[in-house]
């Protein structure tokens, strides 16, 4: 299996002509980078990851743990006590820690989102799993996904359903999710750069659209590409913290309803609920 | 040569530390957000304190080389005010990731501590003058009192005239301008060391410009833009309202339309963005196609209250870029007042972007009011059939909490009762707020509405309101009058062509809610029928967050935080809980917290040095009275201060003027107090000059809790320059009795006790960073009433402790 040199060594190539443009800067960054290098040289190597003993294996088990705890104590928005156990397995195979910046890899089996660069994050594997867990994907579904971002949650997809189309607007993150998409071998997520707003007219309609872009309303565009009895689900809030999740629903006659979900166990009202 | 002290290098390095501590808050919330900014700007002042802990245990050297240390601490004020910032903004803080990340404390911690250094540097020189020069110590302080007060005006001109980081760059030059002008008053014996500190004027002037370049946090809104292709900034304006920046974006339309109905078929029309303070987006519509292009504007909430009058006049408060005052003349509103507090916005609106925007400012039938909402209202005599006020804050912003301390003048019960009498009989007062979960906004102005009804007499509030909600907004309507059979047809068939859900109108029943928009329960209606009930006070006080409705004297509007809640957010904590915390007001009890432990340290620690000195051992009485007389003034002075900014915003109906005219007023009539002190002393004696100014402070403190709004009430109808003219009238003689007891117990520390000196300028200096947090939170549990009362026991309490300090040298 190839290994993910190449979209690590885009990134750093990236931060080094972003500093040069600020000349003085470029020294304390020069200590970062030796810094981020010492990290990365004490980090178990990619190749390793993908052998035979996969050292994140423990890891991704804690994690799939904390998710079902998170899921238990969200019943109550969820609708349900435990999440599709396809999903659950599939978090517990994709390898997260490909998909983050070198320097954040040992963190990315916590529970939490993480910084990837270009002011974007990898969502929290919790809102990961309950949005995928949202579309109820079934592995004949066509998903259409607006903000590729690191890739997670299309390899997430990827996995259970028959195609992903992911569509990111960041170049540098675009390419670089391409490339992590071609060395997983993941050939049913086909991605592509530029403006989500008209969705992918060719490979439409979708059974699901997952919008992580920020979106200030939901695009006609998608809506229309969106099959009758299809979802879509968007995440509001910041790049950190999710504060609702919206599902838009279309029933087989067109019409259009929405859902708003609370991802975090609380009980707004007063103490009898 | 004793008898001379560098009265101008100290009002000057005084105006240029309360400028940049000013500009700081405003480059913080440009590169962070302005509740981190409050936050480390507040601590960093703690310099003060850690200047008194210095002195005390420098102090005799320090005397002996006066000139010199005095020189040199300008010096490294003014170097340090540019490097720190350079310094504090390339540290990779990010606040959302506090959380999770624990190095974010200490990046934190690293930019508290480098953005202390200037702060520490003026606050040594001036207590250096104090404790060399302390016979001229009712100068000094004067000195020191009227330069900042210069130096409020001051910034407040540059922020119009420069962009913040080039603002940093003249501070810089006018701190070391001010050490030359120190070595001209301590008249310098070595010239070359003169000319050395006139070049090092030159240094900033040398620096690159791109070495100021602001380092903007990645995850705000403008960062975030331009990382898409074909964006760039196109225009910049500053002023004390904020930083605003103008982004076209080439390749990609910005569709910008938060809670634009999911029926909405049509795509907003090409847009021009505008951030202030690098967030908050809003944007400039192209007007195309004589308006066709506009028509999107048909499809959110707040275009309910047209679909129920035919309206003849309308005002629309927070004009902004004009989409309001489209929207009304898409529905043929004749007449619109259009109302904007920040004339940059129109500026761009009206003249860079007229033919862009279709300038709306200029329609036939628009007359435009460059002034904050209440002030208009309280001078304006028309009535309006719809009074629109739409979204004024960002989504994330709002939703995080980071406006619970911001003072908010719009959604108060007397801002309410005011637009209301403004309405014609059958017209509706249309607010928009944004849609939370669980429910925050909505519910807290549905409950204010009530009280507003209620106070102008209204038996049944809920006969006269009206409330809708899509997924991302959700707008409230209150009727002048019973609202109809006929509203409610018209309303129910607006919000079903564009799912959007009735939350509340007179008789609504439980299956008419929650269906297009489904919610787990019908939290919206649930509220609203017990709002309604006699369950009211029971219903609020249990709510999760905090739904009382904002008055005057709490504006509070954007505080949802409630104590109660906190336990349950810790067991939160790290599971996504943390998005349901009111951030703006945790940060300011953090803040207090680590001011609190800061401050204790800082004032202990020099006592352990202290006694050892020989000539320094003070009796612990007069210590501790000291302490406490120096507390009380610090916590005292900023206490009346701050009030005093809160009142003046409705006197004068804008922050900025109001905050420069007041703060400048108190400082210099404070500075003219404190140089009359020494006459007064001289005449009367020390004891009866410092009851004579409490008694001042205490009855006129007392007068204004009083009788403020009545006073205020008689002249809110002049002209703005008599308003601000008054305004002055008000504050002088009060400042003038609040700049007397600080000299007038110091000097007479000098006198008994120099040792003291140094450590009572540093207890003062913590109280008055305590005090600036403090005030704010007195101020949103009880009101600003309580913040002034208070203001005037601790002037009081000073009284009552200055014998003591006096007693104890007999």
């Amino acid at each position: 299996m190839q290994t993910l040199t190449h979209p690590l060594s885009i990134a750093d190539g990236n931060a080094i002509m972003l500093s040069s443009r600020f000349g003085v800067r470029r020294y304390v960054f020069l200590l970062l980078l030796s810094c981020v290098c010492l990290i990365f040289h004490a980090m178990p190597s990619l190749a390793d990851a993908e052998g035979a003993e996969d050292p994140y294996a423990d890891a991704r088990r804690a994690m799939l743990k904390e998710i079902n705890k998170d899921v238990e104590q969200t019943s109550l928005y969820l609708n349900k006590q435990a999440l599709d156990s396809r999903v659950m397995a599939t978090l517990g195979r994709v390898p997260r820690h490909l998909f983050v910046p070198a320097s954040q890899r040992r963190y990315a089996y916590e529970n939490r989102p993480l910084p990837i660069g270009h002011g974007q994050t990898i969502s929290q594997p919790y809102i990961v799993a309950i949005m995928t867990d949202l579309i109820k994907p079934l592995p004949q579904y066509r998903v259409l996904e607006i903000g590729t971002g690191s890739g997670y949650q299309a390899a997430v997809l990827g996995q259970l359903v028959k195609d992903v189309y992911t569509i990111e607007i960041i170049r540098d993150l675009g390419e670089q999710a391409q490339l992590r998409f071609n060395a997983l071998q993941y050939d049913n997520i086909h991605s592509r750069i530029g403006d989500g707003y008209y969705g992918w007219p060719e490979a439409a309609p979708f059974d699901a659209i997952v919008v992580t872009a920020a979106a200030s309303h939901i695009p006609a565009p998608l809506i229309q590409q969106l099959k009758p009895g299809g979802q879509m689900i968007i995440p509001v809030g910041s790049r950190f913290l999710v504060q609702q999740l919206v599902i838009v629903e279309k029933n087989q006659s067109g019409q259009l309803k929405t859902r708003q979900i609370l991802p975090v166990r609380f009980v707004p009202l007063t103490g009898d609920h | 040569m004793q008898s001379h002290f560098p009265r101008f290098s100290i009002a000057l390095v005084s105006a240029c530390a309360l400028s940049y501590e000013i500009l700081l808050t405003r480059l913080f919330s440009i590169i962070q957000w302005h509740h981190f900014a409050y936050m480390i700007i507040s601590l960093a002042l703690l310099g003060y304190g850690v200047s008194g802990t210095f002195l005390t245990l420098f102090r005799a050297r320090l005397i002996r080389h006066f000139a010199q240390a005095f020189i040199i601490n300008i010096v490294l004020f003014g170097i340090s005010t540019l490097m720190c910032f350079l310094i504090a903004q390339q540290v990779p803080f990010n606040a959302e990731e506090i959380l999770w990340d624990r190095s974010q404390l200490l990046w934190l911690s690293l930019i508290y501590l480098v953005l202390m250094l200037p702060f520490f540097f003026v606050a040594n020189a001036i207590g250096l003058a104090l404790m060399a020069r302390g016979e001229s110590i009712s100068r000094i302080y004067a000195a020191d009192m009227t330069g900042a007060g210069l130096g409020s005006i001051a910034i407040i001109v540059l922020l119009y005239a420069l962009l913040p980081n080039d603002i940093l760059r003249f501070i810089a030059v006018a701190g070391l301008f001010a050490a030359f002008v120190a070595g001209q008053e301590l008249r310098l014996q070595k010239p070359l060391f003169s000319w050395l500190l006139l070049l090092l004027c030159a240094v900033p002037l040398l620096l690159p410009g791109r070495w100021l370049e602001l380092s903007v946090s990645p995850y705000k809104g403008l960062e975030q833009l331009l990382r898409i292709d074909g964006t760039h900034i196109v225009n910049t304006r500053s002023s004390p309202l904020g930083l605003i920046q103008v982004v076209r974006s080439d390749k990609v339309p910005l569709r910008h339309a938060p809670g634009l109905s999911i029926n909405a078929t049509s795509e907003p029309p090409d847009q021009i963005a505008v951030f202030t303070d690098g967030d908050n987006m809003s944007v400039i519509n192209k007007h195309e196609n004589h308006g066709q292009a506009l028509k999107f504007l048909y499809q959110f909430t707040n275009a309910a209250p047209y679909h129920l009058t035919q309206a003849q006049r309308v005002l629309v408060i927070g004009a902004g870029t004009g989409a309001d005052i489209f929207q009304a003349r898409l529905y043929n509103v004749p007449a619109i007042d259009a109302v904007e507090l920040n004339p940059q916005i129109i500026d761009l609106v009206t003249r860079d972007y007229a033919a862009y925007s279709g300038d709306p400012y200029a329609l036939p039938g628009v007359t435009t009011h460059v002034v904050e909402a209440r002030g208009f209202m309280s001078a304006s005599r028309r009535e309006y059939d719809v009074i629109q006020t739409s979204l004024l804050d960002a989504y994330g912003a709002s939703s995080a909490g980071l406006y619970a301390l911001n003072e908010s003048y719009l959604y108060t019960v007397q801002a309410l009762q005011e637009s209301i009498r403004h309405l014609s009989s059958n017209g509706f007062l249309s607010i928009t707020r944004w849609v939370k979960l669980p429910p925050r906004d909505s519910i807290k102005l549905f409950a204010t509405a009530i009280e507003a009804l209620q106070g102008l007499g209204v038996q049944q509030p809920g006969q006269q309101l009206l409330l809708l909600r899509g997924w991302q907004t959700s707008t409230l309507l209150i009727k002048k009058s019973p609202v109809t059979r006929l509203d409610i047809a018209r309303l129910t068939q607006f919000c079903r062509e564009r799912s959007f859900d009735m939350a509340y109108y007179p008789g609504i029943q439980a299956d008419a809610v929650n269906q297009f928009n489904i919610l787990r329960q019908p939290y919206f209606y649930d509220a609203t029928m017990q709002l309604l009930s006699a369950n009211k006070t029971q219903y609020i006080n249990d709510y999760k967050f905090n739904i009382t409705p904002a008055t005057d004297n709490k504006p509070y509007f954007f505080n949802f935080f409630k104590w109660t809640l906190l336990p349950e957010l810790l067991q939160l904590k790290g599971k996504g809980g943390m998005v349901l915390v009111e951030w703006g007001y945790m940060v300011m009890i953090a803040t207090l917290v680590l001011a609190v432990i800061a401050s204790a340290v800082l004032i202990v620690v020099p006592l352990f040095f202290m006694q050892r000195g020989a000539d320094t051992s003070p009796r612990h009485n007069r210590l501790l009275f000291s302490l406490l007389y120096f507390f009380a003034l610090g916590l005292a002075f900023l206490f009346v201060e701050i009030a005093f900014i809160q009142k003046f915003i409705l006197f004068l109906h804008h922050p900025v003027f109001s905050v420069a005219v007041t703060l400048a007023a108190f400082l210099l009539f404070a500075g003219l107090g404190s140089a009359y002190s020494v006459t007064l002393q001289s005449r009367h004696g020390r004891r009866i000059s410092l009851n004579a100014a409490v008694i001042g402070i205490v009855s006129l403190c007392l007068f204004y809790s009083v009788f403020s709004d009545a006073v205020f009430g008689m002249f809110l109808a002049l002209p703005e320059l008599l308003k601000f003219v008054l305004a002055i009238v008000f504050i002088a003689p009060l400042a003038f009795a609040m700049g007397m007891p600080f000299p007038l117990a110091l000097s007479f520390l000098h006198q008994h006790q120099p040792g003291l000196v140094p450590w009572v300028w540093g207890v003062n200096g913590c109280a008055s960073v305590l005090s600036a947090i403090l005030a704010s939170i007195i101020a949103v549990h009880f009101g600003f009433i309580v913040v002034i009362l208070t203001a005037a026991l601790l002037y009081l309490l000073a009284a009552l402790v200055f014998p003591l300090i006096v007693r104890q040298s007999a």
